[in-house]
């Protein structure tokens, strides 16, 4: 539908993120014995097109010979106006393709507020919103990433849900959906082939449970059939050397965010920070192989031409021999041209500014390091386990190596959070402005703070959020304590979207009709500062008559039935409950990866295990910070001892 | 050593902004493994130096870009072969055609350049009243404008910049809203004036739909010349001139033809014609 679209952007802002024609695109031919994939990002181009998990598998499904996969991402509102008024389809970048003509249209969700765009492209491709009102010629709607991990608020509009790495469940699915296209899909099929794919281990058919309330209370959600299983397993790809994906990563031709060639160094992260999500769902830890690494990096930057490569993973300095591989990297030249590393995330210690060093020859502008607490006490109850020490090593090693402006992540309205924890934050940033003086004239430290929201598979998962009045108050509080303190800025997260991601995050089946309304009025880009609402989201809820305060900010029990109880992330609840226990009690815990196991349930319910290279972990420590924090830390080794200190695959 | 590259821009690549362009040539000449020269200081960047900017979502058949290559590693690189070696690399509608060294004295793209010949698609006009629009606008002593200029609304006459106007007939089959087209050559200094204002400047204003910069010109001592000098290493394609109904995703779009339905012209255009590439 080129000929239609050419004339709209030429009145759109932006026009070069809907053209697609990216170094290492394809323009697959779609045929009646292949089904076809559109992967769909519901954001714009460029939050949307760097996404890792959407290039790895538009590569794997066009590698099929059952199988085509293309690409759409959010239009901006000028031009979804335009298509509409015209009465145009969302569309395909690859080949511009009406989204009408795929079989499957399936979306990354990595953050909860993108759920309104979900809706209003699922109408853009003239599909009905609901799953229960689409037909046989309809796609089917699907979604995979982390925000499925509850899928209930989304469960209405969605035909199937894809729990954990996609890599290999890809596969599975598009073998039953094309014996259904071959077939022809007759008149009632769908219905029958959703329960097919129900069968597929990690895929989650909403149609095909019962939800039953007692009361305002979940009672349960149940299978309606005896095959359909009770609990949906997540899937796990059990060595990423298996995949070197994306083997030709997309090269945007306009700009997006993580504008580099990025290179995953491993998957899952068993630090065990209990607020973390991310890190909860994703183990065990799967390294990939330090050659294949090279590798990957070495022919990405050939092809691409980038000069930049980030390796990507939540912890990227715990990559056994991280030090080697990013000297080796440092040192090369691609294309005649010097090659920088960036690692997206570092540890607070002065073994990551020794990294940081090494990475960065060029200008030293900025370093950003994650806390994420104020106060040694509350780092115990998230078990990131950092002292204040080691942060200002790593502060005063950045300064002292040329960098002049420090940024410090935090969050705020953790569990047991006192006014105290708050202004230990204030405390951590004069500091280190104070340590920055010694080295140059006027430092400058930024104070970057998040509300917390719980999430479901984390320890915190019971823990109600704190009010958008309370998080604004401690924000305030921040404010004050640091107005006086030169070099100290201090940025937040409004904390009316902190409650809306907060009802989405442990909402149920319910919610889904809020969602609905509030995307009917109007509420899409909701992630977005200048178009989100709070009060559309709150009349929403109204409308429906149901009550923000009970879903984002009550105290979950033991007991409760929670909306995600029917799904696993191989993590044990009893685990998962002990996790929070401790956490109350201030008693953090090692990282499982050197250290004895503690029976969480992710490896040995799936009987994969972790993938280290190095039985010893970096610099010496085992703890939060990579440092060796000595017999002084008060750590409580929970779980049974190993059988074998040693890790790796048997 | 300098040299100057001339490529064409058209067809879904259109929609990627003067920036863009810049980026991609950046990683481009990276892939192509050339002897860049680079700047001074912490974050080294290649030198290239870019010609008039092109507004998003017009094409060009005449884009040039300076590159300055290490020395004695360049006078190893084949330049004819120059071409073929960067357009594969580019993306679909980006194409290099030409190549040629010049001095690192001669003055710059921006400085050199003095007119832009462009192709303009009026969607929803016939050929005879654009003809009466174009003629009607020939005829006129002043075109008086107000324009913003650091934040001012300045009064300016577009006459003196209009070198050129003439009528080429109905729009290609392929144009996506059919209409009439004409040709205008613009002045690019003392300012440049944009195809938009032209249109703007008509009574009343004409739409604007697909919009090609055809050529630049450098009027050097009453004589005109393209911006390559003798002796650039030309593609075939170039020469060839490749029929300009082809605006397809393929790669073998090349020159335009270049007939005329010259409704009046001061004679810049027609000159700059005759000698329009006969360099080869």
């Amino acid at each position: 539908m080129w000929p239609q679209l050419e004339p709209l952007l030429a009145k759109v802002a932006k026009p070069a993120r809907y053209i697609g024609l990216e170094d290492g695109s394809q323009r697959p031919e779609h045929a009646n014995d292949r089904v076809a994939w559109l992967l769909a990002y519901p954001d714009t181009y460029e939050i949307g097109l760097p996404n890792q998990g959407l290039q790895i598998l538009y590569e794997i499904l066009n590698e099929r010979p059952d199988a085509v996969a293309e690409r759409a991402y959010a239009p901006w509102t000028d031009l979804e106006a335009l298509l509409r008024e015209q009465g145009l389809p969302l569309f395909s970048l690859d080949t511009h393709r009406p989204a009408t003509d795929f079989d499957i249209i399936g979306f990354n969700l990595s953050a909860e507020l993108t759920y309104t765009n979900l809706l209003n492209m699922v109408d853009l491709a003239g599909t009905p919103v609901r799953s229960a009102d689409r037909l046989e010629h309809h796609p089917l709607i699907a979604a995979g990433g982390h925000c499925t991990y509850n899928p209930e608020p989304i469960a209405d509009f969605l035909d199937f849900v894809v729990l954990g790495d996609g890599e290999e469940i890809v596969a599975e699915i598009t073998e039953v959906v094309v014996k259904w296209k071959i077939s022809g899909r007759p008149a009632g099929s769908r219905a029958a082939m959703l329960r097919e794919l129900s069968h597929v281990s990690g895929v989650y058919v909403p149609s095909m449970y019962d939800v039953t309330y007692d009361g305002s209370a979940l009672a349960g959600i149940t299978p309606r059939f005896a095959d359909v299983p009770e609990i949906v397993e997540k899937r796990t790809v059990a060595d990423l050397a298996d995949f070197p994906y994306p083997k030709n990563q997309l090269v945007p031709l306009t700009e997006v965010v993580h504008d580099r060639l990025n290179v995953e160094v491993f998957r899952g992260c068993t630090r065990g920070c209990r607020f973390c999500q991310a890190g909860m769902i994703t183990r065990p830890v799967r390294e990939r192989p330090a050659e294949q690494v090279r590798t990957m990096v070495e022919e990405g930057l050939r092809r691409t031409g980038y000069d930049e490569v980030a390796l990507t993973s939540l912890s990227t300095a715990d990559f056994s021999g991280i030090e080697d591989l990013v000297r080796d990297i440092a040192d090369s030249t691609s294309n005649n041209s010097p090659v920088s590393v960036s690692l997206p995330s570092l540890r607070v210690d002065a073994f990551g500014v020794g990294i940081a060093t090494q990475l960065q020859k060029g200008r030293r502008t900025g370093l950003t390091f994650a806390p994420e607490a104020g106060t040694w006490r509350m780092r115990q109850v998230i078990n990131k386990l950092i002292r204040e020490e080691d942060l200002y090593s790593a502060v005063e090693a950045a300064y002292a190596n040329g960098w002049r402006r420090v940024k410090l992540y935090f969050l705020t309205g953790l569990p047991t959070e006192t006014d105290e924890d708050t202004l230990g934050i204030a405390e951590l940033a004069r500091n280190c402005v104070e340590l920055g003086k010694k080295y140059t004239k006027s430092p400058s430290v930024t104070v970057s703070v998040g509300g917390f929201v719980p999430k479901p598979f984390t320890p915190f998962q019971w823990f109600g959020q704190n009010t958008v009045e309370e998080l604004r108050r401690k924000i305030n509080l921040l404010r004050d304590a640091t107005r006086k303190s030169h070099g100290v800025q201090v940025k937040w997260h409004d904390p009316k979207a902190t409650m809306v991601e907060g009802i989405m995050s442990r909402g149920d089946r319910r919610v889904g009709a809020a969602i609905e309304t509030v995307w009917r009025n109007g509420g899409t880009f909701q992630e977005w500062s200048e178009c989100f609402d709070l009060d559309l989201w709150l009349a929403a809820m109204e409308e429906h008559g149901l009550d923000p305060d009970w879903y984002a900010y009550r105290h979950r029990t033991e007991t409760e039935v929670l909306p995600w109880d029917h799904l696993s992330a191989g993590l044990h609840k009893d685990f998962l409950w002990q996790d929070w226990r401790d956490a109350l009690a201030e008693v953090g815990l090692p990282d499982c990866r050197w250290t004895p196991c503690y029976d969480c349930g992710a490896c040995t319910g799936y009987s994969i295990e972790h993938i280290v290279a190095s039985a010893t972990p970096p610099a010496g420590g085992s703890q939060g910070t990579g440092q060796d924090l000595g017999s002084s830390v008060p750590v409580s080794l929970l779980g049974r001892k190993p059988e074998s200190a040693s890790v790796g695959a048997e | 050593m300098r040299i100057r590259l001339r490529y064409s821009k058209h067809g879904k690549v259109r929609f990627t902004s003067h920036r863009d362009v810049a980026r991609i040539w950046e990683r481009v000449l990276r892939r192509a493994e050339l002897p860049l020269a680079r700047t001074e200081g912490f974050s080294p960047r290649p030198k290239m130096h870019f010609g008039l900017a092109l507004s998003t979502g017009h094409e060009s058949l005449g884009e040039y870009l300076d590159v300055d290559l290490r020395e004695p590693e360049a006078d190893e690189i084949d330049l004819g072969m120059l071409p073929e070696r960067l357009s594969p690399l580019l993306p679909l509608g980006i194409e290099v055609e030409a190549v040629s060294v010049i001095n690192r004295s001669d003055p710059s793209l921006q400085e050199a350049v003095t007119s832009c010949v462009w192709r303009i698609e009026v969607p929803g006009q016939s050929v005879d009243s654009l003809t009466s629009a174009v003629a009607a606008m020939l005829a006129a002593d002043a075109i008086p404008v107000v324009r913003e200029r650091k934040g001012k609304q300045v009064a300016d006459d577009l006459r003196p910049g209009i070198l050129h106007l003439s009528v080429l007939g109905s729009t290609p089959d392929d144009a996506p809203q059919a209409g009439a087209v004409f040709e205008a050559e613009l002045a690019t200094q003392p300012r440049s004036i944009r195809p938009a204002e032209l249109l703007a400047a008509f009574d009343p204003p004409l739409t604007e739909g697909r919009v090609c910069r055809i050529y630049q010109w450098i009027n050097e001592d009453g004589a005109t010349r393209e911006p390559l000098s003798q002796g650039a290493h030309v593609t075939a394609a170039a020469i060839a001139g490749a029929p300009r109904e082809d605006y397809s995703d393929d790669r073998s779009h090349g020159r335009a033809h270049h007939t005329q339905d010259s409704v009046g012209s001061d004679g810049i255009s027609d000159a700059a014609d005759a000698s329009a590439f006969d360099f080869v």
